[in-house]
């Protein structure tokens, strides 16, 4: 890899903010504080694959972000990468999901139809985006752009979503820089 | 032969100690080797060359638990999940920053040669002449032609893909055939060309990856993954190249965890009798006799063995009489970007995963312009097209959302710039005696910064840059000067430059120490100035020409 480009890799990986890692990449902020010992439920777990698999679902090109472990790998990252502060308004939403699904939709968020599900999280997205632009800038996320970053960087990450959604080539062994592109056809993986 | 004794001590294995060992066996020099970190085995050990990006527990990035392990690395895009092991441990190497210096180092075998963006530039007399002619420091003693055949063969061995652009200030090469610009970069060259009338250039980068076949390498696969090291050794690194070149003679011994404490010295004799090794696994000390010794420790690794050496003589160590060793530490200072995006082209994408990007030279202070600073820069970047993190305005979630985000987006356009910094006395790293690392020697207090020259440059980089881009037609420019704090080019140049006066310089013109002929250092720490190009091919050719030198002064009994 050209080192250079490693710095902008990373970041797009990330989708831009890396949420729980404000020391990434800036090394004059002091060192993350001590992590808290978190725990994910096997429950959680669920949970997160559901919101997950609700964000990207399975279409007919592609399966969905539930088939890329996606809860899993919520659990991990959060777990390990995620600073203290960010640990706990992610585990936070995951019952504040819940309760407002009960709320608007009268319902536990698991036992909603894949429709209210979508309808449940696009009004959500929309929260999470206006708490994203309103904010200050020490001020946390909203847990909803957590678990929506999570999901999209965990998928297209994944192997399912690197070779089925995307198109992933382990060894081009050429490089063309010209060559015609027809709508449809998937981006590459990385 | 004792069992410890040589005829060269080559101290370091990464790109420049590589080449001395290759050259110096080569030329039949029973040579060792030393290299204070573990062992790394072309192609066996690297282990995650062929894993996927899902294949990464973090796929790839940072926990906290290395965020905590690492201060120093974490500070840039080393620290990473996907080849830790390859750069040095924080906790165990620490150092003092008088002001922040960001030291990113690479403690194995093959050294920072596994992990180097592969730039590869000649300097021109542009930069040969620069110091003498306005005044900075002292004089390079050689010129372009001086060190123009070394050039030729180094690349011809690296093996250097690159295109002839005919740039006076950046000398052509033996290039394999270059890379490929894609076709936004290639209409994007033609515009700069055509508003600046062809005083300035981008082209595509000038790489060490192999684009047709070297001995015993396969070329290039468009994976760029190569800083996981690579299985068809495409890109030069020690392992790759000069290793097995090196190997091969039967001349060579490699020995690895080896710490070089010092350079022996005999002050009857005038000459440096060979070094001691602090074993980094055991602690025992060896001593390991030559008659000849080169310091390819990496630039303030090589200075630090310098300073700790010979003190019953000078007492700032070996090469210290001039005052200089130690003095005028430079690297390159990056950090300010510019970027948009570039309308049309919807039709058009590429395949493979090009490990390269395009060079736009140096154009400023040239031909008798006189800006706010001296010297220059050039820039480093890539036109491509967004993937997944592309921002979709008709979707939020579900079934639609994830299909827009599978095609690719818009073409992106960005670069950086890689600026020249001036050799300043005042920059410098000296012993801190007040501090150990894990083997309990003293570390290095790194005392460095950018002054008015380079704060000024920085300035016409951001608006120059916003300028070529916006001259190209690409869409909502924008730039940032970000974190120039130095260290982060990884160029670290200087503290034991060369120069045609011994009060003045460390090095004389064959990289020779003055006051110790059979000691030669030719890792970036020779460098007089900077200049603003990728430094690593220099180093190749200056340590080539140094082995080649030293050798014929031995058959004179020179040394």
């Amino acid at each position: 890899m050209n080192r250079r480009d490693a710095l902008t890799r990373v970041s797009l990986i990330l989708g831009g903010t890396i949420i729980g890692a404000e020391a990434f990449l800036t090394g004059c902020k002091p060192s993350a504080p001590a992590l808290s010992t978190i725990e994910f439920t096997e429950n959680n777990v669920t949970f997160l694959d559901e919101v997950g698999e609700t964000i990207l679902p399975t279409t007919d090109s592609s399966p969905g972000a539930k088939a890329a472990g996606i809860g899993a790998f919520m659990k991990v990252i959060v777990t390990d990468c995620y600073k203290a502060s960010d640990q706990e308004v992610f585990l936070a939403g995951i019952g504040q999901l819940n309760e407002w699904a009960k709320t608007a939709a009268g319902n536990d968020f698991l036992l909603l139809t894949p429709e209210e599900r979508t309808s449940l999280l696009t009004t959500l997205d929309k929260e999470a985006k206006a708490h994203e632009e309103s904010k200050s800038e020490e001020a946390k996320s909203h847990y909803f752009t957590m678990m929506k970053q999570l999901t999209l960087w965990g998928y297209f990450s994944s192997e399912v979503g690197a070779t089925k959604a995307l198109r992933y080539v382990e060894v081009p062994g050429k490089y063309d820089g010209c060559m015609p592109y027809e709508k449809g056809q998937k981006a590459w993986a990385i | 032969m004792a069992e410890n004794e040589f005829d060269a001590i080559v101290v370091g294995s990464g790109i420049s100690g590589g080449w001395a060992a290759k050259e110096l066996c080569e030329k039949g020099l029973k040579v060792l080797m030393l290299e204070r970190g573990k062992n790394i085995e072309h192609v066996k050990d690297y282990v995650n060359a062929m894993k996927g990006p899902w294949e990464f527990p973090h796929r790839g990035t940072r926990t906290q638990e290395m965020i905590e392990n690492y201060p120093v690395l974490k500070r840039d895009y080393p620290l990473n999940e996907m080849n830790l092991d390859w750069w040095a441990s924080d906790k165990d190497c620490p150092y003092t920053e008088i002001k922040r210096f960001d030291w990113f180092r690479g403690y194995q075998v093959g050294g920072r040669s596994l992990l180097w963006g592969k730039q590869s530039y000649r300097l021109a007399d542009l930069d040969f002449e620069a110091n003498a002619k306005e005044g900075i420091a002292v004089d390079w003693p050689i010129r372009y032609k001086d060190i123009k055949p070394w050039y030729d063969y180094v690349e011809k061995f690296a093996g250097i893909s690159g295109n002839k652009d005919g740039i006076p200030h950046l000398p052509d090469g033996e290039f394999l055939p270059p890379m490929d610009l894609n076709c936004v970069e290639k209409d994007v060259a033609d515009r700069i060309k055509k508003h600046y009338g062809g005083d300035r250039h981008l082209i595509i980068g000038r790489a060490a990856h192999i684009t047709a076949p070297i001995e015993g390498r396969g070329v290039c696969q468009f994976r760029n993954k190569c800083w996981l090291g690579c299985p068809f050794g495409a890109y030069f690194s020690t392992q790759s190249s000069t290793l097995p070149a090196a190997l091969k003679t039967g001349n060579l011994t490699l020995r690895p965890f080896s710490i070089v404490t010092q350079v022996l010295y005999d002050k009857d004799t005038k000459r440096a009798t060979g070094v001691e090794v602090l074993d980094a696994e055991t602690n025992q000390t060896y001593e390991y006799k030559s008659k000849i010794v080169f310091l390819n420790a990496s630039t303030i690794n090589s200075t630090w063995i310098m300073k700790n050496s010979a003190t019953d003589v000078w007492p700032e160590g070996l090469g210290s009489s001039s005052g200089e060793l130690g003095h005028n530490l430079m690297d390159h200072h990056l950090g300010v970007r510019v970027s948009g995006w570039v309308e049309g082209y919807e039709d058009k994408y590429y395949y493979g995963r090009r490990p390269n990007g395009f060079y736009i030279p140096r154009f400023r202070n040239l031909s008798g312009e006189k800006r706010s600073y001296l010297r220059g820069f050039g820039y480093q970047g890539s036109a491509s097209r967004e993937g997944w993190r592309q921002n979709i305005a008709e979707y939020s979630i579900g079934a639609e959302y994830k299909e827009a985000l599978t095609e690719p987006g818009r073409w992106t356009f960005g670069m950086g710039g890689f600026g020249e910094i001036l050799p300043y006395h005042e920059n410098k790293v000296t012993l801190d005696k007040t501090k150990t690392d894990k083997w309990g020697l003293n570390v290095v207090a790194i005392d460095c910064e950018l002054k008015e020259n380079e704060l000024n440059m920085r300035k016409d980089m951001l608006t120059d840059g916003l300028e070529i881009l916006e001259a190209s037609g690409v869409k909502d420019v924008s730039g940032y000067d970000g974190d120039g704090t130095p260290g982060r080019g990884i160029h670290e140049m200087g503290t034991a430059r060369m120069g045609r006066d011994p009060k003045t310089s460390v090095l004389n013109k064959w990289n020779q120490v003055w006051d110790a002929p059979n000691v030669f250092v030719t890792d970036g720490s020779f460098m007089t100035s900077a200049a603003c190009q990728n430094p690593s091919l220099t180093y190749m050719a200056f340590t080539a020409r140094a082995a080649d030198y030293a050798v014929n002064e031995l058959k004179k009994m020179n040394l």
